[in-house]
């Protein structure tokens, strides 16, 4: 009975809202089975929102959801997981105070007995092992010391483990933002074999190459509806750019803008990674974007934050000439306030110039804030919203607003653009061009060859040194992958 | 597969780096315990005997046990304020129910657990800061220890004070007692399957309620586990004294939480450790008097000293953990 309906998951006229702000407006939609689904679209375009009404997590105010030819009434995260619907959030749902063992275990129930640790690390590193051979975890390890990368690595193999539930539907929402292209391909791999063997997947990306190669099917959505809908084969990234309303496609590597030769303008930044003495140098000009690359976790972020130390205090192999601002990789650890309003949080790192006497004052910060926002376009009905009423890419740009809006002359960037749509993208790499060119020193770390396309000169590290030195002329993705492995030969 | 060999490569490096901080943190509550023993042998080194230990490390006990409770609460990212008059309360039910009407001193205590549920339940239910309503029970179960024995007083039933005056040969019955309250809380905490619930409520609440689990029966479970073993403490207290008093547990709340913060435990984020916190307790119980009367410190200053012994703990725990990260 349950094979005899075509679809899997059929939403019809789906509507959720929040307070007086529309985030789905009727949508409609169906997955079948087997199936690999695309999902695009801009920040705020409503793919969280419609992904939290499929597990359950939100409740759709008007619309019905059928699941395998039945309609749900009651539907709830519990009777989600029943059905085999699996989901991995852009946040991290991991708990960090566990093992990598006690998180399969949180997420099973039937793992329990005498010998439930045995039997929740022989899940989980299984399914590791299946997803990304070579991933170096151990089912003892405790979350919060693993890299960010390597979590996420966690909370995709935990979605597609089963024990007494089958898994038919996994929703992947940004899974391989904190990957590098190495396990990001592993994934992608993976995510076909099960498609092939009849479980149906979502694939919510902003990397529009990874949907258009990966996905069987692609629906495009825009303002809380579903604009476009057709197999992978009818789009190419014109047609996907052009349907999401976006920016449109324009080619980057044509800039007319030359960089000066380097050298010429005041030295920024020196700074030498790792310990040995001939470890190479990074070095960073006044008015140059510097890129920092190789696979995830291999000393850039490290280097990154002793850079930003060593503007405070003296360190050793560190010399900064200018005062500095970083913007954070993990937003939610490490770069928002979660209790302030947009403006706060903007204004936090200028305090020195938003205040009068001892006191901040409110008339400044809300002008510096309101600059920001209508310069960067930070998708708001008010500044002094909380920052968590903005949408994932809107938070960042906040947090752009906050390095670009205060004194810093250099700006640190932690893979600044995880989850961040294709049309933002664009118009940060802009801003970034033009701040560059009044004076500005960016150092980037980015997992991304289209953004080193945008840096002056990159840096590929591995195993926490630098391991090539590369000018905007000599970057290509094949030597930035080259040098990244260059220990397999 | 050239490439995934490569990638692994610094991964598993990386692993075997990262166990150590975890290990050193482990090891400093136990680094801690014996520092304050070896300063105790170097001063008086007849301390160190069967008799020693068990007059040393008596009072130990209850407070190991307050300490478990405290760390159950802690676990679950919240304080409580009241284990203190509650220990105080406890002593002295056992000191005059228990011994005159034995059923109705252990309905009492039962119900004391089922308190700390229903304490549990309200603060999830109603999102009450735990800190004010847990200071506001240090109140009722304060009030009720006096209206139960306006005097010091009581005498603790004959069962309990054979317990605690049990004499095992070769090792002091303090150290068996301390080993098996450890191995309880470890096993029932770190090991059992719903004790990774509890622990990953305090770690990622929203992760455990997305999962399927009740947050509410993970908050009433883990007061619980807090009213039972604040039960325990308040036994094992009377069982040492012999006789009770309304105040006489009023210590006990500070301690409970410097033991097991000493131990390892931070106040959010569901990061604790039994072993550590009943490791920590000794210590504290230990630094507090006997460590401070054989320096000659008078009575005056041991709490001062106590609160140093505690910042000099917590200050190597930032420095291990800072270095840790540099390198």
């Amino acid at each position: 009975m349950i094979a005899a309906s075509p679809h899997l998951v059929r939403l019809d006229g789906v509507e959720k809202h929040f307070g007086a702000v529309r985030a789905l407006g009727g949508v409609d939609l169906t997955v079948e089975r087997g199936e690999c689904l695309g999902l695009v679209g801009h920040n705020g375009a409503g793919k969280s929102t419609l992904m939290h009404i499929l597990t359950g997590t939100a409740v759709a105010d008007r619309g019905q959801l059928m699941f395998a030819g039945e309609t749900q009434v009651s539907y709830s995260p519990a009777q989600a997981k029943r059905l085999g619907v699996r989901c991995v959030f852009q946040e991290l749902s991991l708990c960090p105070n566990l093992t990598v063992a006690e998180n399969a275990r949180v997420f099973h129930p039937a793992l329990s007995g005498f010998n439930w640790r045995r039997k929740a690390a022989a899940l989980i590193i299984d399914k590791l092992d299946a997803i990304f051979p070579g991933h170096g975890i151990g089912a003892s390890d405790l979350i919060q010391d693993l890299p960010i990368g390597r979590r996420q690595m966690v909370e995709v193999a935990r979605a597609f483990t089963a024990t007494d539930e089958p898994v038919r539907l996994v929703i992947l929402d940004e899974p391989t933002s904190s990957l590098d292209a190495h396990t990001a391909g592993q994934l992608l791999g993976f995510m076909r074999r099960v498609v092939e063997g009849g479980v149906s997947c979502i694939f919510i990306s902003h990397l529009l190459g990874e949907v258009l190669d990966n996905c069987d099917r692609i629906v495009v959505m825009r303002d809380g509806k579903t604009v476009a809908d057709g197999g992978a084969r009818t789009f190419d990234r014109d047609r996907l750019v052009s349907a999401m309303g976006g920016v449109d496609a324009r080619t980057r590597e044509a800039r007319a803008v030359k960089a000066p030769a380097r050298g010429q303008s005041p030295l920024r930044v020196r700074a030498r990674s790792g310990r040995g003495a001939g470890a190479a140098e990074l070095v960073a000009h006044q008015g140059e974007v510097i890129g920092l690359a190789g696979l995830a976790g291999h000393g850039q972020t490290a280097l990154l934050l002793s850079v930003f130390s060593g503007a405070r205090r003296a360190r050793a192999g560190i010399e900064v000439t200018a005062s500095m601002a970083l913007i954070a990789g993990d937003r939610q650890a490490d770069g928002i306030f979660p209790l302030w309003s947009i403006a706060e949080n903007i204004g936090v790192r200028s305090l020195a110039t938003l205040s009068r006497g001892l006191l901040i004052s409110r008339r400044r910060e809300d002008a510096l804030a309101d600059f920001w926002r209508d310069k960067i376009r930070i998708r708001t009905p008010d500044i002094h919203d909380n920052i968590l009423s903005l949408s994932g890419g809107n938070q960042q740009k906040a947090l752009f607003a906050r390095a670009l809006g205060s004194d810093a002359r250099i700006v640190l960037m932690d893979d600044p653009m995880r989850g961040v749509d294709v049309g933002t993208k664009l118009e940060v790499y802009d801003l970034i061009r033009e701040e560059a060119a009044s004076g500005r020193t960016f150092l980037w770390y980015t997992t991304e060859t289209d953004e080193l396309k945008q840096c002056d000169h990159v840096y590929v590290f591995r195993n926490g040194a630098i391991v090539a030195d590369l000018s905007r002329d000599e970057l290509t993705e094949q030597k930035v992958i080259q040098s990244s492995f260059t220990e397999a030969g | 597969m050239s490439g995934s060999a490569a990638a692994a490569k610094p991964a598993s490096r990386a692993i075997g780096r990262l166990n150590l901080p975890r290990l050193l943190r482990a090891l400093l509550p136990a680094l801690s315990l014996a520092l304050v023993l070896s300063a105790i042998a170097w001063l008086n080194p007849r301390a160190i005997s069967y008799f020693g230990f068990t007059l040393m490390l008596n009072l130990a006990i209850p407070i190991a046990l307050a300490t478990l409770a405290q760390m159950f609460v802690i676990a679950g990212n919240d304080l409580d304020l009241s284990i203190g008059a509650f220990v105080g309360f406890v002593g002295c039910v056992t000191a005059t129910w228990l011994r005159e009407a034995p059923l109705v001193g252990i309905g009492v205590l039962l119900g004391c657990v089922g308190v700390y549920a229903a304490l549990g339940a309200l603060i999830y239910l109603r999102n009450l800061p735990s800190i004010v309503v847990t200071l506001g029970m240090s109140f009722v179960w304060q009030g009720l220890a006096i209206l139960l024995l306006p005097k010091p007083g009581g005498k603790a039933p004959d069962w309990l004070l054979a317990t605690m005056g049990v004499k095992p040969p070769l090792v002091p019955f303090p150290i068996l007692a301390a080993l098996a309250i450890a191995a309880l809380g470890y096993v029932g905490l770190m090991r059992t399957s719903y004790g990774a619930i509890l622990r990953g409520s305090g770690g990622n609440a929203v992760a455990i309620g997305r999962a399927g689990w009740s947050l509410l029966s993970a908050k009433m479970a883990l007061f619980a586990c807090t009213g039972l073993f604040g039960v325990l403490s308040g036994l094992a207290l009377i069982g040492i004294t012999t006789s009770a008093d309304a105040n006489i547990g009023n210590g006990y709340t500070l301690l409970s939480i410097a033991g097991v913060i000493l131990g390892g435990g931070e106040f959010v984020g569901g990061r604790v450790s039994p072993i550590g916190a009943v490791i920590g307790a000794l210590t504290l119980a230990l630094a507090a008097s006997p460590l401070l009367t054989f320096m000659h410190i008078p009575p005056d200053w041991q709490v001062a000293a106590n609160g140093a012994i505690l910042i000099v703990v917590l200050a190597a725990r930032v420095l291990i953990s800072r270095r840790e990260a540099e390198r």
